[in-house]
């Protein structure tokens, strides 16, 4: 679906005030990856890493420096158009709806723009209504929609026109606890049930986590990580916590094969590699145990791993 | 062919829905252009009052092409008055949402708003062309009648096209709004008035640099049936379709080279 090799995109900056000095940045620098169709792929890098610059050589925005690009079988720069009826882009935070008018009229005008024909269209958007739960405001101006109807809205707007391929940047941003979820659990849905591929640039790990299978982690331009999200955690960070509750509050407990990080009352916090369950037995042997869970590594802490040291 | 209009239509009559849902902004809007493009033709008057003739030009004569100018201009704000704005659309990334859709990108900045609010400037200008046909006693035939039912749609695309070129500018600047409205308003007000008043220096500006002199100057010398006192040859009179299209042309071409270079520099 998606196939970048060598991709760059450099940037001409001038700086200085009086003589302007021409600086070339490399947003981009040889990147590389393949997306089958039907992966829900997360893009992930701190501010500034080549993100959107990424995104914007995929859907024919800008044309790449050098490098070549194919995404659903065309090149993105040169078929524009062509590419914009197979592809859905939805920007977390630009407005692509008609701010002033009901929702539903952004609606109408997108499925002329897009020469969607008018039983697609109903069927879609019946699907839509249902399973994002619209009709309470589709008839409400944009501007007077909350946040989380909003991007509802948006979604709804970037897949009228049955794209193969969805583009999301940052689609949660912003969003209370119950409308992340809504928005997560409309996108497996698309993805599952229509076998959308999707690809989700964000800076929420939360839905990574939950949504994707697969990572690319970009920064400085360049690919750091590409691969499935356990594989990332055994990489880079396999340590596990075991939290255990004692009966009573005790100094740190010694135990062969894990550290502990942290001690609160009877409640301690040890670091662990490997199988849970000798250490488990461990703990048991040398105090008394009330309560005990394990802890997964934490997407983010391993992601702040990456940016701090790539090179590990 | 009707497809792209029908849109333009659907397009534009959602802005001007959403303009309406501010009533009271868009009636004072309304009232504010007709006034202020009265005040605009008060100066012509006022020039008439201390001199009794403009060159060649009577009063009639000037109100004459003064009207045509500000419909054809008017007719122009309408339409793509909103270019004006768009290096802020630039700035904020809000181009990028266009070039994602399967349209034309000049089109859909040209579709994506309508300045209903600017009809005042219009409405004066009808109002004006009322009272120069009533003064002037024109001798109507077909030619002149159909000279004047094409000259205002070539002057609109005249203008337009100067609108959009200015409009180009902003990809390398992303600002220079001020700049380009020195051509556009500038070459409008002057366009109003007869060109051989103006010195050789700004008269072949307008002629050949921004070709605004075609939107009035010669039309209006074929329906008034005037020699023209530049003596320029008598073809230049029918030439403004021609000058409209050729402008047309080139200010699409500039276009296309101004989004090349955006999308190869990256907004």
């Amino acid at each position: 679906m998606i196939d970048v090799e060598h991709l760059s995109k450099s940037f001409v900056v001038r700086r200085g005030k009086l003589r302007r000095q021409r600086h070339v940045v490399d947003a981009v620098a040889d990147l590389s990856f393949r997306v089958e169709r039907g992966e829900l792929l997360g893009y992930l890098g701190p501010n500034g890493a080549g993100k959107s610059t990424t995104i914007k050589m995929l859907t024919g925005i800008l044309v790449p420096s050098s490098g070549r690009v194919t995404v659903a079988g065309l090149d993105p720069s040169r078929r524009r158009i062509e590419l914009a009826r197979r592809i859905g882009a939805m920007f977390g935070q630009r407005v692509q709806l008609w701010w002033d008018l009901p929702l539903i009229d952004s609606f109408e005008l997108l499925r002329h723009i897009y020469k969607v024909p008018a039983d697609r269209y109903q069927a879609s958007l019946a699907r839509f209504r249902e399973v994002l739960d619209l009709d309470p405001f589709l008839h409400t101006p944009v501007r007077q929609l909350s946040l989380g109807q909003r991007i509802r809205g948006e979604l709804t707007a970037s897949l009228l026109h049955e794209p193969e391929l969805l583009f999301l940047d940052e689609p949660t941003i912003g969003l209370d606890v119950v409308a992340k979820q809504r928005v997560r659990d409309f996108l497996v849905e698309i993805n599952r049930e229509r076998g959308v591929t999707v690809l989700l640039t964000t800076h929420d790990l939360g839905d990574i986590e939950r949504l994707c299978d697969r990572l690319l982690v970009i920064d400085h331009g360049r690919l750091i990580w590409d691969g499935r999200i356990p594989d990332l955690k055994e990489r880079y960070g396999a340590d596990r916590m075991l939290i255990v509750d004692l009966e009573r509050p005790a100094p740190p407990l010694e135990i062969e094969g894990a550290t502990v990080e942290r001690v609160d009352g009877p409640r301690q916090w040890l670091r662990f590699r490997g199988p849970a369950a000798e250490l488990t037995a461990r703990v048991a042997a040398s105090a008394r145990l009330v309560d005990l869970q394990i802890a997964e590594p934490d997407i983010e802490e391993i992601v702040r791993r990456i940016y701090s040291n790539p090179a590990i | 062919m009707v497809e792209p209009f029908v849109l333009w239509r659907r397009l534009v009559g959602a802005q001007i829905r959403s303009q309406l849902q501010y009533r009271a902004s868009f009636v004072l809007d309304l009232a504010g252009s007709f006034l202020i493009s009265f005040v605009d033709f008060l100066a012509v008057l006022v020039i008439f009052h201390n001199v009794p003739r403009l060159g060649e030009w009577s009063v009639e004569e000037v109100a004459f092409l003064y009207a045509l100018s500000s419909i054809s201009f008017a007719v122009t704000d309408l339409a793509i008055g909103h270019l004006d704005q768009f290096p802020q659309k630039i700035r904020d990334g809000n181009f990028d949402i266009l070039l994602v859709r399967p349209r034309g990108s000049l089109y859909q900045v040209i579709a994506s708003d309508f300045q209903l609010r600017r009809l005042g400037k219009a409405a004066q200008g009808l109002l004006v062309l009322g009272y120069a046909l009533a003064a002037l006693h024109v001798d109507w035939d077909p030619g002149r009648v159909a000279m004047l039912v094409v000259m205002i749609p070539a002057g609109v695309v005249l203008f337009s096209s100067v609108w959009v070129i200015g409009a180009c500018l902003s990809f390398w600047t992303t600002d220079g709004g001020e700049f380009t409205n020195a051509f556009t308003y500038g070459g409008a007000f002057m366009a109003q008035y007869p060109i051989d008043i103006y010195g050789t220096w700004l008269r072949r500006f307008l002629c050949y640099i921004v070709p605004l002199g075609f939107v009035c100057y010669f039309p209006a010398l074929y329906i008034l049936d005037k020699r023209d006192p530049l003596g320029l040859p008598r073809f230049l009179e029918f030439s403004s379709p021609f000058v409209a299209l050729l402008a047309a042309l080139v200010a699409g071409t500039i276009w296309r080279g101004a989004v090349r270079h955006y999308r190869s520099a990256g907004g």
